[in-house]
């Protein structure tokens, strides 16, 4: 018998659930470590040598590399982890959110302030050019 | 003995700590946000309880994927605000109340909820932005605070039942402390908001202020609402809401005085609801 998991239909979703914290654990606790102002810094020196350090998958590391986050939460991310990478290039939330969306930080920041975007209303997965 | 007076429930999103702290409170982005919490603060100065138990989540700030308690409970006597990766929010040191949490961690397990013990740890702006919003811009915090972190980062999170069962266990452990301590509760998180993958910035008004008017009227049917409905029509992020039903939990069963009802789109990602619910005496 197979466990229940009724939100793997949600469109432009994904739940972190068990099976996503198991393959992310690395990539989030790499996340974690950019909570300490020296880490940050090593990482900006050096992002591919930081990341060698941490037992990430290879995929993983590109996505980080490219700032792909929805191939990160694709790959076990959870945006509150992903979110300390954004901190560290000194970008803000709205700028990470929209660069999931397909939409400009302008075009995401316009729908926020309209109301958000809508229940129901089509969602378009900027990936799927990739 | 001790006893529950009101219940606050109110969004937490950084941005608003992040207003207040940069002097941008008069903006006209956040104007209409502040405005509404306005009738708060005068609240709260007229009705300064003597310990705040405050349900929060912690985002990924004290409790890494190291150790993840479904449900956590302060006891220490003081908590620093956190650093959350740019720099600590300047707010005053939490001071707890580790005689309460102590007295409630130890009813509250007896009653089958198995609480984790926290004796040290950092408080993110899921605790302070809801103090800065209803206490103000202040030296020091009116009175202790009791964290208790629940956990809603890693799916699953406790159902809305477990939480609305929990609040009842939490208020009978206070109602069973010797001293004569005016306690309130307040639940915080949501309201409608999602943060991640191609549906980021979802928002629903409607569904919102149905949960709003839910709360205050049908709390123990609002306890049903599977996760998957808070998921789909509040956002993957709005299943935070399941911690306003530990307050609610623990209110009287008697219909509660509103004291004041606020909600607003946006703050940043998500939409903000706040409501003030006091226990008929």
């Amino acid at each position: 018998m197979a466990l229940d998991k009724p939100y793997k239909g949600i469109p432009g979703t994904t739940i972190f659930d068990a099976e996503q914290a198991r393959k992310g654990y690395h990539l989030n606790q790499f996340c974690m470590s950019l909570m300490k102002a020296e880490n940050r810094a090593r990482f900006k020196a050096n992002e591919r040598a930081y990341l060698d350090e941490w037992p990430m998958s290879e995929e993983q590391k590109q996505a980080v590399l490219a700032r792909d986050l929805n191939r990160c939460i694709e790959l076990g991310g959870n945006i509150y982890f992903l979110a300390k990478i954004g901190a560290t290039d000194g970008r803000s939330f709205q700028f990470m959110a929209a660069s999931m969306t397909g939409m400009t930080q302008e075009e995401y920041a316009k729908m926020m302030l309209q109301g958000g975007r809508v229940p129901g209303s089509p969602v378009r997965d900027p990936g799927e050019k990739r | 003995m001790a006893s529950i007076t009101a219940s606050v429930y109110t969004s937490h999103v950084p941005a608003i700590g992040a207003a207040l702290d940069l002097g941008k409170s008069g903006d006209d982005y956040w104007k209409p946000l502040f405005a509404g919490y306005e009738p708060s603060k005068a609240w709260f100065k007229d009705n300064t309880p003597d310990v705040i138990f405050l349900v929060y989540n912690d985002h990924a700030t004290a409790f890494s994927l190291d150790l993840i308690p479904t449900f956590a409970i302060g006891c220490a006597a003081e908590y620093k605000p956190a650093d959350e990766g740019w720099g600590s929010r300047p707010v005053p040191v939490v001071k707890g109340h580790s005689e309460l949490a102590s007295h409630i961690a130890q009813s509250v397990i007896q009653d089958d909820f198995d609480l984790t013990i926290v004796n040290r740890m950092d408080v993110d702006h899921g605790l302070t932005v809801p103090l800065s919003l209803v206490c103000g811009q202040v030296a020091e915090w009116p009175c202790p605070v009791i964290p208790f972190a629940v956990n809603v980062v890693q799916y699953p999170v406790p159902s809305g039942r477990r939480c609305f069962n929990l609040g009842r266990a939490i208020r009978k452990a206070i109602s069973l402390y010797d001293e004569p301590l005016k306690v309130q509760i307040w639940g915080t998180g949501g309201m409608s908001h999602q943060l991640q993958g191609p549906r980021a910035g979802l928002i629903n008004r409607e569904w919102d202020n149905r949960f709003l008017d839910r709360l205050i009227a049908e709390p123990d049917k609002l306890a049903d609402v599977p996760h998957l409905e808070y998921v789909q029509q509040a956002g993957s992020e709005g299943i935070e809401l399941v911690m306003w039903l530990i307050a609610r939990g623990a209110m009287s069963d008697k219909p509660p005085r509103v004291a004041h009802r606020f909600y607003h789109v946006p703050a940043s990602n998500t939409a903000v609801g706040h409501l003030i619910l006091e226990n008929s005496q």
